[in-house]
């Protein structure tokens, strides 16, 4: 459904990625792992187009992308059919959760607003914020927003979700919420790019791992193979670390 | 004499107060409103870089905050008519303070733009809206919020400012209150009077401000 292939980006003189391949099938959930830098955002915004590839080709959906060169047009599209949660959350500041959620549908999508409403009533039921409906971001706890955004993910209908790091800003206790809320989406069969630190998920949640480290994917797998056994002795020194022996 | 004195503030004080609510206050209105509108369009040509009118931008906030006010005024009422421009008191302050007071409103609103996280613009991207709708629905919001205070201090800074409309014969109240003091040469108590009267239509301001970022502060 997606395939990314000889992605490249660079700031100035520091190559962040280089030549990454990837291909993900409807209903895959993948995990990327890997230590601080190896440029794994910089991977998710590329592909969201908020970062602008050096180089690098897309298939999704059959159709063929120059990364580099995507014109506006062919950027909206793609945006149209993907969604993008931020590890640190960014709800418009200025909206409700349930306008947050409706936003995108009513200005960007031009639904009607009872339709958009409903819409975004399931989504926010979904993850179990209809009742924080009308409440600021302010007003709400990292794991509530971060709900809302994945909500707010949800609500346009995206054919995968991008996840950098969701949890990663939470606190520990408000963790388990927004995991518990993506491994639903996992179980639903929603195909999802899962940038995380949490092994658990990694383990047992998401279908396929890939660890990368400056800027090349180093070793993928089925998540058993990953875990139980890794080819690379990098990748055997990384799980080593993680799991803390 | 302190009779006299009693009477003269009481005479005046409504001599002074009514131009003050059809001069002064519709100038500080009409003014302070068209700069706004300038002001966002010139933070926003600035925010969003767009090329021609971003220096433009920066030569209109550098000419009319590197000169003064007065000058200004004097300039507009008393140099155009060289140029066969020919304008009455009241519009020529208007264009004053308005072209004036947007400069500095413009700095307050661009650097309000630039404190709005990035991560806003990035999340309107993602939920595919285009950059203008993004700007209109969420950045400028946000960033018009931040500005609500400094922007009001302006509007008092304004209000006040107002007075030297006087030198081009705008009849608001100091005006007003120079013409008593030519008639009564009681120009102590009169300017002190003229004077807490700006207090008092500060105050309200002031007060106004509270209650509107007590209002913003609860969304
Ligand atoms: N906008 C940017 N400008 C310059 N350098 C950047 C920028 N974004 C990321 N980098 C650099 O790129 C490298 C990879 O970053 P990132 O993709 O965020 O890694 P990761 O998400 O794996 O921690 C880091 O060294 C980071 O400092
Ligand atoms: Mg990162």
């Amino acid at each position: 459904m997606l395939e990314i292939k000889g992605l490249q980006k660079s700031f100035g003189s520091l190559e962040v990625l280089r030549s990454v391949d990837l291909d993900l099938e409807k209903g895959d959930v993948v995990a990327i792992l890997g230590p601080s830098g190896s440029g794994k955002t910089t991977m998710l915004r590329c592909i969201n187009f908020l970062e602008r590839a050096d180089a690098g080709e897309m298939v999704f959906d059959g159709e063929h992308f120059d990364m580099h060169r995507a014109a506006k047009r062919d950027i909206a599209r793609i945006r149209r059919k993907t969604a993008f949660v931020f590890q640190n959350y960014n709800l418009f500041l200025n909206k409700t959760a349930l306008q947050n959620v409706t936003e995108g549908l009513v200005i960007a999508r031009k639904f009607p607003k009872a339709q958009a409403e409903k819409i975004a009533m399931r989504a926010l039921t979904k993850v179990g914020m209809a009742d924080r409906k009308d409440y600021y971001p302010s007003q709400l706890s990292g794991g509530q927003q971060q709900r809302v955004a994945i909500a707010r993910a949800l609500a346009t209908d995206p054919e995968i979700i991008l996840f950098d790091e969701p949890t990663s800003a939470l606190d520990p206790e408000l963790t388990g919420e927004v995991l518990a809320v993506m491994r639903q989406l996992a179980g639903e069969g929603m195909t999802m790019l899962v940038v995380t630190h949490e092994m658990g998920f990694a383990r047992n949640v998401s279908s396929r791992v890939i660890f990368m480290e400056n800027g090349v994917i180093v070793e993928s797998g089925t998540a058993k193979e990953f875990f139980d056994h890794p080819k690379q002795e990098r990748t055997k020194a990384f799980i080593r670390t993680v799991q803390g022996d | 004499m302190t009779e006299r004195l009693a009477e003269i503030l009481a005479d005046s004080f409504f001599k002074i107060l009514i131009p003050g609510l059809t001069m002064t206050i519709p100038l500080t209105a009409i003014s302070f409103a068209l700069a706004l509108v300038i002001a966002t369009a010139v933070a926003l040509v600035q925010f969003a870089n767009v090329r021609v009118l971003r220096q433009l931008a920066r030569f209109y906030i550098w000419v009319v905050r590197g000169t003064p006010l007065l000058v200004q005024l004097y300039v507009v009422f008393y140099g155009m008519p060289k140029l066969g421009i020919l304008l009455d008191p009241f519009p020529a302050a208007v264009i004053v303070f308005s072209i004036n007071e947007g400069a500095y409103c413009a700095e307050t609103i661009r650097a309000a733009l630039e404190a709005v996280p990035v991560g806003q613009m990035e999340a309107g991207y993602c939920v595919g809206m285009s950059y203008l709708q993004i700007i209109r629905r969420i950045v400028l919001p946000q960033a018009l919020r931040t500005a609500f205070p400094p922007l009001s201090n302006s509007l008092i800074a304004l209000l006040k400012d107002t007075s030297l409309a006087s030198n081009i014969t705008v009849l608001e109240m100091l005006m007003a209150t120079q013409r008593i003091v030519a008639r009564t040469y009681e120009p102590l108590a009169l300017y002190l009077e003229v004077g807490a009267i700006y207090l008092l239509f500060s105050t309200v301001l002031t007060k106004l401000q509270r209650v509107g970022e007590k209002k913003l502060a609860r969304a």
